[in-house]
């Protein structure tokens, strides 16, 4: 008696009913089960998962802000110093928690000054360790890459715009870098960090990302996107316009 | 107030009312979404010559922390007429009428609002009335929920109101200022059309049993059509980007 009453990547808005009947697996908090219906209730596009046994269901929003989750990389500016540990800005409703001990890998003595090593408007590159409901969440750099950011240009999209600028297994994200030659890390919080060979590249790689952000919730954007870079970089002058290949 | 005037003819010989319209016919409605760039979602709603915007920030940290709650977000709603809204200067000082509709409003959108998947949190509303001709209190809700689906608050179905009245013995439809003022009766309501929920019931006025039934009845007619139109404006925004 189940029925499904939208396509896969359908578009829904709050209160849109999106199957009938209780045969389906609701893999996202954005679904919600009233009665025998399930409903949307954020604005995003529908997945649709099938295989022989259930039917899953997913939602991706195309607007809210970032929740933590543990094990999410995040791009955190410091916004206050405390005895033992930094508070960090993560935009998300909660200020994440650095400590000391785990920034420097060693026991904190406190009579050391913390801002010897952070100061406030520092960028750091973490990720969550701890967060649960009831706390606030804890940040972690004890990991390869992770740590203060010395370098590069940081910018900022809407973080439920991240899942298409990483694209599925990466692909938009891999395109970028490889068009660009930039160096691009993307914090799951909607702060990337940008770190290109020179400035005409930086400008199109900011230029793409941002298109992606608006477009987000079209189709075939990487493809759109790949175009766009190439237009960008003949114009700039950067390769000839007989084609993609053969750059400086 | 001016001078008590007298009481004009709401509904003419063929049937009309005041501005024209039909018994069950709306105001022209016109919404807008994402109107204001630093709010995390807003929207403009029109109901005649009644303009409400509505501006939603959060789920964010509260200011002062004592407010928030262990297990969910707490939903904060400012209603506000502002000083040229209406035809004599209002003061800009909240009104007693103000902090009440502020909290009649807040109880409309709480229902909807999946508040517990954001504990220890503030989701915050701000609805200006920047010209008033009756109904803010519906246009408040409709625009409110417009603005909440804007920046991207998970909610069991989008919120609509709109008020219906008796005027010169007749129900009639989303009523404006004059109505209100001479007519008998006032019936302010807000729904969630999908689930079928009526979030919002207040009257002003005198109705029979019989009258509130058949006003009701008109009043959610009137809901599923603006809910129908908020839909359709979240999706023309989508879809203006598309090409």
């Amino acid at each position: 008696m189940s029925k499904l009453l939208v396509e896969n990547r359908a578009m829904v808005f709050p209160g849109d009913v999106i199957a009938e009947g209780n045969n389906f697996e609701i893999a996202t908090p954005y679904l919600k089960r009233i009665g025998n219906r399930v409903v949307a209730t954020v604005i995003g596009l529908v997945t649709i998962e099938k295989d022989d046994r259930t039917t899953k269901l997913g939602l991706i929003p195309l607007e809210g802000c970032y929740y933590p989750k543990v094990g999410d990389l995040v791009i955190g500016i410091v916004i206050d110093i405390g005895v033992t540990s930094w508070l960090v800005d993560i935009r998300a409703p909660f200020p994440a928690v650095l400590n000391a001990s785990d920034y420097l890998g060693k026991p904190y003595n406190p009579s050391e000054e913390l801002s010897k090593y952070l100061n406030i408007g520092d960028v750091i590159l973490a990720k969550i360790a701890q967060f649960d409901r009831g706390r606030d969440p804890l940040l972690t750099v004890q990991e390869k890459g992770l740590g203060k950011v010395v370098e590069g240009v940081l910018i900022e999209i809407k973080p439920s715009r991240v899942p298409r600028v990483v694209g599925r297994r990466k692909s938009m994200l891999s395109m970028l870098q490889e068009e660009t030659r930039c160096q691009i890390v993307v914090g799951n919080n909607g702060r990337i960090l940008l770190r290109c060979p020179d400035p005409e590249r930086e400008a199109i790689a900011i230029l793409a990302i941002k298109k992606i952000e608006r477009e987000a919730h079209t189709q075939g954007l990487t493809e759109r996107i790949k175009e766009f870079i190439i237009e960008q970089k003949i114009k700039r002058g950067l390769i000839g316009s007989g084609g993609g290949k053969g750059e400086t | 107030m001016a001078a008590e005037k007298e009481k004009p003819k709401l509904i003419d010989e063929k049937g009309l009312r005041v501005d024209g319209r039909r018994p069950d016919e709306l105001r022209p409605i016109d919404m807008e979404v994402g109107v204001l760039k630093n709010a995390d979602g807003s929207a403009l709603v029109k109901y005649g010559n009644t303009w409400v915007l509505a501006a939603v920030y959060g789920p964010r940290e509260a200011v002062p922390k004592h407010m928030t709650l262990p297990d969910r977000a707490v939903l904060r709603c400012r209603y506000r007429m502002l000083s040229f809204s209406t035809h004599e200067r209002k003061s800009p000082a909240p009104s007693r009428r103000e902090i009440e509709l502020s909290k009649v409003i807040r109880e409309a959108l709480e229902p909807a609002v999946l508040t517990e998947l954001y504990p220890r949190t503030t989701i915050d509303i701000f609805i200006e009335v920047l010209n008033a001709h009756g109904g803010t209190r519906t246009a408040g809700v409709t625009a409110a929920a417009l603005a909440l689906a804007d920046a991207g608050i998970p909610m069991r179905d989008l919120v609509a109101g709109v008020a219906v009245g008796k005027v010169d013995g007749i129900i009639v439809l989303d009523i404006n200022e004059n109505e209100d003022m001479y007519g008998e009766a006032d019936m302010p309501v807000a729904a969630m059309p999908g689930l079928g929920r009526i979030t919002l019931l207040q009257l002003n006025g005198v109705l029979t049993p019989e009258e509130f039934r058949v006003a009701l009845k008109l009043a959610l007619q009137g809901i599923k059509r603006i809910y129908d139109m908020q839909k359709e404006v979240l999706r023309h925004k989508y879809a203006v980007v598309e090409e």
